[in-house]
């Protein structure tokens, strides 16, 4: 399923018809075109919404992935009650993407080469961060440690910290940042791939500490959203803000890889950094 | 006594107050203290004890908030005996939002660092109500980082809304300088003492909140997200489920402790800090100490796979098979 995201908050899951069209370029597309090219317009290069499985289909050695901990499943430890019960939200986003919870982990390879791979999913609660993303980021990241392999998480969170589990959620923003401190310690590679959208929490944690930072194009990346700065500072945001183009400009991002390129630059990485 | 500012559910305790205050301005003239008034002054402490044992979230987050609420200055001012404080990043400039120095405490010299919001609306604004940029993050954890070259520990007292949400903030790298300090704290082999001193706002909070030990004074709070901001995402009415979502988001002393994200809860004194500094103050003191002491034995290696674990603890998740997990919970 193709899906359309992007800063003007296209309804997720729409065109799930033979044709769509583009929310940059307004070209209509051959729904079927779009998915031959990873979701990805075949016209302008808008990078749509991938789902975390098929990300590690186009990012992996075909049929290579060996998932990790399947069976780690959240939890409603603060009876979380807001217009709907978060145990309710949780069934209802099982069931819409077929995850457990907003991550997908495990072991696979990229041109022959071994590494962790963790990959969010932004269909789910909006890729946010609770305790099983935080627990599953740990256990990869002390994994990849174990085995001597470098890891490869992928984040596409507009969600932050999730709201639902309270302060367990913003505690897994350091935990796993303790994890990564370990990693490089321990001289292990973490290459952090930022897509549309990575926010709050999870921008402000493991999404910013890649010993190598990519982004994938046009992506909105930042801390605090747009609207809550535009409620703080009541001016015009630049033209651009919290692009990947504009962290690449304010030196916070190391390259801006477009998703058919991902493998191979990441590849070249492994190349300079590998033991 | 200066005129305080009174929270709509304290109404009956300052009115209380003034009625009593006459009836002893009174009774001067006359001998000793009458029964009327030893009466009232216990009616008044039960009250306090009343309104403040019952605390709805809401209320709480607008006591942590209270603008006469002690601040890192004012601690600084009652707990320490020394304070050099230290600017600046080293490069961009000097975040007035987190304020950081050596000061002693006790016996201890620490590097004490913390958020100050500021009392006047010059120093406010100055202050930015303690919402920091990205410098006031480097500047903490430079300071920090010295510390931990000569073991000193260091003592982080949190009070800000949440990092400052704005243009310049984002262009600086605020994402990047908070995980920055997530990774860097965990990593610092001197003892780290955090303190929830009023507000703590979200990763603005955390980003000095990396500790061997966590505190939070009784009426302080700790979120992932303010209520206002939760409700407009989860109830999409602007800020008008506030009260529910402080509610539903276990933000108080009690729900944390509980949840063992806090080790302990820093009691205090009655009708809450604002009403009294000088005795919160020192109940603070005695928790840093002890704080101190506890961990002045661990070396250095110790404090960070301790802190490790700590941290890697906290998270609440069910795994196995999902039918072994419905026996367990019905066994």
């Amino acid at each position: 399923m193709v899906m359309g995201t992007g800063q003007r908050r296209t309804k997720r899951g729409v065109p799930e018809g033979l044709w769509m069209s583009c929310p940059d370029c307004k070209a209509t597309l051959y729904t079927k075109d779009v998915e031959q090219a990873q979701n990805v317009c075949p016209q302008c290069g808008h990078h749509f919404y991938i789902s975390a499985r098929r990300r590690l289909d186009s990012l992996l050695d075909q049929g290579s992935l060996e998932e990790w901990f399947t069976d780690v499943r959240p939890k409603d430890p603060l009876e979380f009650v807001d217009r709907k019960a978060y145990k309710d939200r949780l069934r209802a986003e099982q069931k819409k993407t077929d995850l457990n919870d907003a991550i997908v982990c495990g072991r696979g390879f990229i041109r022959g080469r071994p590494l962790a791979v963790c990959v969010t999913d932004s269909a789910f609660s909006m890729g946010s961060m609770g305790s099983v993303v935080g627990e599953m980021l740990v256990r990869s990241i002390e994994r990849a440690i174990d085995l001597s392999l470098p890891i490869v998480i992928v984040s596409a969170s507009g969600g932050g910290a999730r709201m639902q589990e309270g302060i367990l959620s913003l505690m897994q923003m350091a935990k796993v940042s303790a994890a990564l401190g370990r990693l490089s310690r321990a001289g292990g590679l973490y290459i952090s791939v930022l897509t549309n959208p990575t926010m709050g929490g999870v921008a402000a944690s493991f999404a910013s500490l890649g010993d190598i930072c990519l982004a994938e194009p046009r992506a909105l990346i930042g801390f605090a959203g747009p609207r809550t700065i535009w409620a703080t500072v009541r001016i015009e945001l630049p033209k651009g803000f919290q692009t990947s183009e504009f962290l690449l400009e304010h030196g916070f991002v190391d390259r801006i890889v477009s998703r058919h390129d991902m493998r191979g630059e990441i590849s070249r990485i492994f190349d300079y950094c590998g033991k | 006594m200066e005129k305080i500012f009174q929270l709509p559910f304290e109404k009956p305790i300052y009115d209380l107050e003034a009625q009593l205050a006459d009836l002893e301005a009174k009774s001067v003239s006359q001998f000793g203290v009458s029964d009327e008034v030893r009466r009232m002054r216990r009616e008044l402490d039960n009250m306090k004890r009343k309104i403040y044992g019952n605390l709805t979230a809401w209320q709480t987050i607008t006591v942590a908030r209270h603008p006469n609420r002690p601040q890192t200055s004012d601690y600084i001012e009652l707990v320490c005996d020394e304070f050099v404080e230290l600017h600046g990043d080293k490069a961009f400039g000097d975040d007035r939002a987190i304020v950081t120095g050596f000061a002693k405490i006790g016996d201890y010299k620490v590097m004490l660092v913390g958020h100050q919001k500021g009392k006047t609306l010059k120093e406010r604004n100055e202050r930015l109500f303690g919402c920091a940029h990205p410098e006031g993050y480097r500047k903490a954890i430079a300071k920090m980082q010295l510390a931990a070259k000569y073991r000193v520990p260091i003592i982080c007292l949190i009070d800000t809304p949440g990092a400052y949400p704005g243009i310049g903030a984002e262009e600086r790298g605020q994402s990047q300088m908070i995980a920055n300090n997530l990774l860097e704290m965990s990593l610092l082999e001197t003892p780290i003492v955090c303190c929830v001193i009023g507000e703590g706002g979200s990763g603005g909070a955390l980003g000095i909140g990396v500790g061997d030990r966590i505190c939070m004074l009784q009426f302080a709070y700790y979120s992932v997200i303010s209520p206002e901001g939760c409700s407009g995402i989860l109830w999409k009415d602007g800020d008008g489920s506030k009260e529910k979502a402080a509610e539903a988001l276990k933000l108080t002393s009690n729900h944390l402790s509980r949840l063992g994200i806090v080790d302990n809860v820093v009691e205090e004194p009655l009708g809450g800090a604002h009403r009294d500094h000088r005795s919160t103050a020192a109940n603070l003191k005695a928790q840093l100490l002890r704080y101190l002491r506890e961990l002045a034995s661990q070396s250095g290696e110790q404090l960070v796979q301790n802190r490790y674990e700590k941290f890697r603890s906290m998270g609440v998740f069910e795994e196995g098979d999902p039918a072994d997990v419905l026996a367990n919970a019905s066994a």
